[in-house]
């Protein structure tokens, strides 16, 4: 169905400019300039059109065809279920209905879907700024020294396995509080890939460059801004990008468990109103904005990586 | 003899350099003495593995010697510094810097206390034309050829103004054309600024062409010099004049003499 719609409107330009470009020529052959110049930008962008269909298809037909498998899907699961399972049509309306005032607020335990996510990201970015604070110097001391590196291997490789809701407890204890208690999970969840990607950024650095160093005696202050830093950005950036990752899958299950305002606590408070739709919305939008965290740090790390750090 | 090759400027005297390796100790290098003279340009030339970059790093203080001792200007080396530049071969130049900027770093740190911030520019702008490269030095690493990044390292190395220049293979990476061109420039720059140079190297031709003493060492394990050839050929040297003068020819046939008669390299299974 996806297809179809997509299918006629495409295959009427694809012969249209050719007619169009073969008209021209003999114009622009005459030397008419001012006409010629006039006449570029809209001859020239049918003649890509031309060759766009096949790149077209490849790029956005096979994407679209997944999600017409999951609609599909979903859809059949839907009717199947007697509708316990809202349907595909029913949860856009409701997404529609949603997100048409996402920023209200009818007290603590009744907020707009947008305040939901903001508050969210916000303690993803305390927990994932506090930890990029301690774990990104930790991994420079432990990537730099063998003995801080021998030190801390054996702790890492302990706490690194440990589910970070098993530390939500201590933070409840210790701050006495809900939102602390979730920005501390998250705290410890992004900690490690940060910690560990630094540190093996840091061992990596070819030996070439700390060579150079070495020869022209340079300073440790200079060594660490203009060679161990650029090194070790696109390892540290890896890191940043898998914490962002894990922070965001685990806010939604600490949120669960903590209550207050947020994504998560969202998706247990609808639950408790038996509002599939809107669980179904949250799953959606939950994947969005961890989609679009992922793209945003992606761009980033490849900005900073250099030809030769690739090879 | 001629007095300025009397004067003994780098001294080697019975390095010994043994490596820790997991099939246990490897001795590389033995009984090494030799003494090079201030502007003097010695090749240190032998089979793979025979331990010349090895004797590079030693006089460049990259790493220090089982036994023996080395000196340079009548002090001992301790450790690597800017008056003795290096020239790596794969240039490692940081690819972050613009060639201008890698310059700029070593510059700065060699003249940074003394000079004023026009000074040092001028010095990194002098030290790109030495070498041609006035035109890239806003370029990355990644954007010029193989032999421009080598010319950014080699002046790199003499931006330092240094009292030795250690190249190591720094033409070996390099097709034969761009080779020969940057051993004129190299001939050209060692005379205007007398550097000291030591050079390792496995073409012949090179090491004939460029300097005043040929290093010449036996195949290792255990490697030591074999024979030391002195090139006395007279400055400038033309690469066209020699290849049919006689003298350079008799060098030329000394050295792969040694190299592939009497120490001729014996495969060993990898």
């Amino acid at each position: 169905m996806v297809s179809a719609v997509f299918h006629a409107p495409l295959d009427i330009p694809q012969e249209a400019p050719q007619i169009i470009a073969n008209n021209d020529s003999p114009i622009s052959a005459r030397g008419q300039k001012h006409l010629e110049s006039s006449q570029a930008v809209g001859r020239r962008a049918p003649r890509d059109w031309s060759a766009l269909p096949r790149a077209f298809w490849l790029a956005v037909l096979p994407p679209l065809c997944g999600l017409g498998l999951l609609v599909g899907l979903w859809a059949v699961l839907s009717s199947t279920t007697g509708g316990s399972i809202p349907s595909p049509k029913d949860t856009w309306l409701q997404a529609v209905e949603v997100f048409s005032d996402p920023f209200y607020r009818n007290g603590p335990n009744d907020q707009g879907v947008g305040w939901n996510v903001l508050m969210s990201l916000q303690r993803v970015a305390v927990g994932f700024g506090l930890a990029a604070l301690v774990g990104i110097p930790a991994g420079f001391a432990i990537g730099r020294f063998a003995f801080l590196s021998r030190m801390f291997n054996p702790l890492i490789s302990l706490l690194r396995p440990v589910s970070p809701l098993a530390w939500l407890p201590i933070g409840l204890l210790v701050f006495k509080g809900a939102n602390p208690a979730a920005i501390w999970t998250i705290f410890i969840c992004s900690i490690w890939p940060m910690v560990i990607n630094t540190a093996v950024g840091v061992q990596r650095v070819p030996q070439d460059y700390l060579n150079v160093a070495r020869v022209l005696n340079l300073s440790e202050w200079k060594v660490l801004t203009k060679i161990l830093f650029p090194s070790v950005l696109p390892y540290m950036l890896t890191g940043v990008r898998l914490a962002v990752g894990t922070a965001w899958l685990v806010i939604v299950a600490a949120e669960m468990l903590t209550g207050g305002v947020g994504i998560g606590f969202w998706v247990w408070d609808e639950w408790n109103n038996l509002n599939v739709k809107n669980i179904i919305i949250a799953i959606f939008v939950i994947g969005i904005v961890g989609l679009l965290l992922e793209a945003a740090l992606v761009k980033l790390a490849t900005a900073f990586t250099f030809e030769e750090v690739k090879s | 003899m001629n007095a300025s090759l009397s004067t003994k400027f780098i001294e080697v005297q019975g390095v010994e350099q043994t490596f820790k390796t997991a099939k246990g100790l490897f001795p590389a290098l033995q009984g090494i003495n030799l003494t090079i003279a201030k502007g003097e340009f010695v090749a240190l030339i032998g089979h793979s593995g025979c331990g010349k970059s090895t004797l590079l790093n030693l006089i460049a203080g990259l790493t220090t010697p089982t036994h023996g001792a080395l000196l340079c200007a009548n002090r001992e080396i301790k450790g690597p510094g800017p008056e003795r530049a290096v020239v790596f071969q794969n240039h490692s130049l940081l690819p972050w810097l613009t060639c201008f900027d890698n310059i700029h770093l070593a510059v700065e740190r060699v003249f940074g206390s003394k000079e004023g911030k026009a000074q040092l520019k001028a010095r990194t702008d002098a030290a790109l034309a030495l070498v041609g490269l006035t035109h890239a030095g806003q370029k990355r690493p990644g954007e010029i050829s193989g032999g421009m990044k080598q010319r950014v390292g080699i002046a790199r190395a003499l931006s330092m103004e240094p009292q030795v220049l250690l190249m190591d293979e720094p033409f070996g990476a390099l097709d034969a054309l761009t080779r020969a061109k940057l051993q004129d420039e190299l001939l050209d720059i060692v005379a205007r600024t007398h550097s000291t140079v030591v050079m390792v190297t496995h073409d012949v031709d090179e090491a004939v062409l460029l300097s005043d003493k040929i290093v010449m060492m036996t195949n290792g394990p255990a490697a030591t010099i074999g024979e030391v050839l002195h090139v006395e050929l007279p400055r400038p040297r033309k690469r066209v004049e020699l290849a049919e003068d006689p003298r350079y020819v008799h060098y030329r046939k000394a050295v792969i003499e040694f190299l592939y008669t009497r120490q001729a390299h014996v495969e060993k299974a990898a």
